[in-house]
């Protein structure tokens, strides 16, 4: 309506950071192996946990190959089987996707994305990759120990965890300890570095509130983790005592193969709290930073402003707040004061409103807007409905009189793996998908994407979707075989028979995903520096792969918040957040 | 558990009247323009090392509940028989006070550009730490000694433990002023050292502050106390 004139912005002079304060590699080890940039750090974490999170899929194989077809392979039997399962557990959980998510996508993306030459700690940030390395090689180690890995159920409840009877009591258990020991501190050097970097190197112009949404994803679930994850570390210490030096913090009175054991008094009840105060926000730490992914996923890919901003700000910080006080929903069972439930039946409920919102801003986004069905966006699609649908039974769960009878049934196990096993996995392969041309500076290959999301996405609702059905039968959770049990049908096995076959399936066509990725590298289709047109900073570096130092001579300033898609009158349908206001323009609104 | 849901209200509190500076009510969208134009919301002036040093108290001081929520639970099982604390502890947390203290001064003098008393007050610092470490060792010796071993009662078991992470982290302290003191000692700029003492000296006194209440806690006397706070959650 009015014009008006914009003066001083040309006088705004960009910051520029003093070039000793950067860290420069002086030789090739230091540039890409013992490097302190975080470009290289993220691949780095992201490889290794790759790598890790293969050795589990390959177990999930296993376990599949003997739930299908039970006594059909004899190199399986029943305590291997429950090493599958803790192992696989554990690495999907901790070792591939929080590993990825904050050690890999905000590595790379926290200081792109807030205008950063670098973390503020790189040297740190170094450290943290180097420990988590040695946790993983710990971890992996026991696969080679005698007595195998542990097979306590990646929970680890004690008494049993480090009884005799369970496989890997000798070496399996202290190793599995010591890993989660190291990744701790691995981690918590890294989530400083994350956590400081959005609050003290924000470009000029990067309020809080322009901050794109992943930054808010992964800054909200760093700072739960760097709370949650010291429950895991007095869990993990203590136990390991009760491993190694007969202390009794968790372990009862109890007679072991008809001797009495040296313990006694120790509260396994304990051991459960610490586990789930720290194991309950694991869930948001997964899930927030695919929060985060997936609303700039959706709003890239159809062109338009993210549906309450606002609101998808408070959300994820009161589903952080909220989650702190939800723990003992995983403990209906344990023989806790059974009061509590009532308490934490409610707040299970209220923390499903902010999530609720956040689902309906997605889809509101969604609405009129002008999708483009990329591979990104089909992936940010499937992760919408399966995390709907894993959310859904969640509540169910979340009732105690519901919960008590399918506790520890595969409508568990159905459950946890929609909302933080496929949901999740559906980001992260999006998010490869729209940043790899950055990280590269080529596309992924469409045809071979599309074929790998329809693959994996109606492979996955195959593989747990009749899950929920066993569960409603009584199919119990974590069991080598059935046996004869009349209250379980046949079909229930041709159902078991069934799945097996698609994850088999589905796992190997994951091969057409790491070939594409090694392919495009070499020779995929040329990116240029923003082949999806968007608005974030890390899309407006001078270089692509974006240099050491991330911002050539200046750092970039922000004129406004991260989602001006298809804004009215403007030429293009995208507004980078470093351009300025043209010297002269409308008013806001003078257009809508 | 609530020893550490009390102390994560407390973070929160501090969390939401950080947010409150925020603007988190502003409508981003309508606010196209540059910095000025826009008040508050700009970086923290402090230096980014100063709030890596905060946020990771935060984690150190959550880890420290957490034990101390743990040892509240286990204590209400009949088998607890408590320690007698060793006298020696009185003296370690002298020396450890005087620890704290020679940092500070330390950190005052580096505000008053003075070299000489900065590294005195350094040195003394990490000395009396060392002896404050030494003196933990001691008091182990002397309780296994007199048969208090760490398996024969959860008692023993969580003085151990207890102290182990508090000295481990006291370790690290010092390999961080250890490193501050070699450079004010090949002679860096004061000016530029100052920040290095002024964290170390804030350390300092954050490992003093959960020294005061883990003996609190072992002595006992924070006993009626941590009774209460079970009382209201069960
Ligand atoms: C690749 C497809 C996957 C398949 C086929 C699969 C299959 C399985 C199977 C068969 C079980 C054991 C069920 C039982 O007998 O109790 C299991 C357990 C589990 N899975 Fe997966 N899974 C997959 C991916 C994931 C992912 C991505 C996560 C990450 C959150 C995950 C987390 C878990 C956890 C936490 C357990 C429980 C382990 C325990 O009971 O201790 N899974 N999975
Ligand atoms: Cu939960």
């Amino acid at each position: 309506m009015v014009d008006i004139p914009y003066e001083g912005i040309e006088g705004i002079p960009p910051a520029e950071v003093p070039d000793v304060e950067l860290y420069h590699p002086r030789s090739w080890w230091t540039r890409y192996v013992f490097s302190q940039d975080a470009k290289v750090i993220a691949v780095q974490y992201s490889l290794t946990a790759t790598a890790i999170g293969l050795v589990a899929l390959v177990l999930s194989w296993l376990m599949r190959l003997q739930l299908g077809f039970p006594g059909t392979f004899s190199f399986i039997d029943a305590n291997q089987y429950l090493q599958f399962i803790t192992m696989h557990g554990m690495i999907m959980v901790i070792y591939l996707l929080t590993a990825l998510f904050l050690g890999g996508f905000g590595n790379y993306l926290i200081p792109l994305m807030v205008g950063a030459r670098d973390m503020v700690f790189p040297y740190v940030n170094m450290l943290s990759y180097w420990v988590y390395l040695l946790a993983v090689l710990v971890l992996a180690s026991t696969f080679f120990v005698p007595g195998g890995p542990t097979g306590a159920g990646w929970t680890l409840y004690p008494p049993q965890a480090i009884l005799s009877g369970t496989p890997g009591q000798d070496w399996g258990i202290v190793l599995m300890m010591s890993s989660l020991i190291l990744f701790i501190i691995g981690f918590t050097m890294g989530g400083l570095n994350y956590v400081v970097t959005v609050l003290q190197a924000r470009t000029r112009g990067m309020t809080l509130m322009r901050l794109p949404l992943t930054v808010w994803g992964i800054f909200t679930a760093t700072v739960m983790a760097l709370l949650a994850f010291p429950a895991l570390f007095v869990a993990s210490v203590m136990l390991l005592l009760d491993r190694l030096l007969g202390t009794s913090f968790f372990m009862p009175s109890l007679v072991e193969m008809g001797q009495l054991s040296k313990y006694g008094g120790g509260s396994p009840l304990l051991f459960q709290h610490l586990f789930w105060f720290f194991g309950h926000p694991e869930v948001y730490i997964v899930a927030l930073p695919a929060f985060g992914i997936v609303s700039d996923l959706i709003s890239t890919h159809a062109r338009k402003n993210i549906f309450g901003y606002r609101m998808m700000v408070w959300a994820i910080v009161a589903i952080g707040a909220l989650s702190f006080i939800v723990w003992a929903h995983h403990m209906y069972v344990s023989g806790m004061f059974p009061q509590f439930g009532y308490f934490f039946a409610t707040t299970t409920l209220i923390i499903a409103i902010p999530t609720a919102i956040k689902v309906y801003n997605w889809v509101l986004t969604l609405w009129r807007g002008d999708i483009h069905l990329r591979v990104p966006m089909l992936f940010a699609l499937g992760f919408i409905i399966t995390f709907v649908n894993g959310g859904l039974t969640g509540l169910f769960l979340g009732n105690v009189v519901v919960d008590v009878p399918l506790s520890d049934t595969m409508f568990v196990v159905a459950h946890f793996h929609m909302v933080m096993g496929v949901a999740p996995i559906m980001v992260v392969l999006g998010a490869i998908y729209h940043w790899y041309p950055k990280v590269t500076g080529r596309m992924l290959n469409d045809t071979l994407g599309k074929f790998h999301f329809w693959v994996t996405f109606l492979g996955a609702y195959l593989i747990f979707f009749p899950m929920h059905y066993l569960g409603l039968l009584g199919v119990p959770r974590r069991y080598f075989e059935l046996g004869d049990t009349s209250f379980i049908p046949s079909s229930a096995y041709s159902l078991n028979a069934f799945i097996s076959v698609v994850a088999l399936t589905v796992g190997f066509s994951q091969i057409v995903f790491l070939f594409n990725l090694a392919w495009s590298l070499f020779k995929g289709e040329a990116s240029g520096g923003n082949p999806w047109r968007a608005t974030t900073l890390e899309w407006q570096t001078p270089e692509t792969p974006p240099g050491h130092g991330n911002w050539g001579k200046e750092l970039p300033v922000v004129y406004r918040w991260a989602y001006d898609y298809s804004v009215p009158g403007a030429a293009e349908d995208f507004i980078p957040q470093n351009q300025p206001p043209r010297a002269t323009q409308l008013v806001q609104g003078a257009a809508s | 558990m609530s020893a550490i849901i009390l102390f994560l209200a407390v973070l929160a509190v501090i969390a939401g009247w950080w947010l409150s500076q925020q603007r988190l009510m502003a409508k981003p969208w309508l606010e196209e323009g540059a910095v000025g134009d826009f008040p508050g919301g700009d970086a923290m002036t402090w230096p980014a090392a100063k709030v890596g040093l905060g946020v990771f108290l935060a984690v150190a001081s959550a880890l420290f509940v957490l034990f101390i929520s743990a040892y509240s639970m286990r204590m209400s099982v009949v088998d607890w028989r408590p320690l007698p604390v060793p006298r020696l502890l009185w003296v370690n947390t002298g020396v450890l006070v005087v620890s704290s203290v020679a940092l500070q001064w330390s950190y005052v003098a580096a505000r008053r550009q003075d070299t000489e008393s900065v590294m005195i007050g350094l040195l003394a610092g990490g000395a009396s730490a060392v002896i404050f470490l030494a003196g933990q060792l001691l008091a182990w010796q002397r309780l296994g000694a007199a048969g208090y071993f760490v398996a024969s009662n959860p008692a023993n078991a969580f003085f151990y433990l207890l102290t182990a992470v508090h000295g481990l982290h006291l370790t690290g302290g010092l390999v961080a002023l250890g490193r501050t003191s070699a450079k004010v000692w090949r002679g860096a700029e004061i000016a530029e050292m100052r920040l290095s003492v002024e964290l170390c000296a804030i350390y300092w006194h954050f490992m003093l502050l959960v020294w005061l209440v883990l003996l609190g806690l072992l002595t006992g006397w924070t006993d009626d106390f941590v009774d209460i706070c079970r009382r209201l959650l069960s």
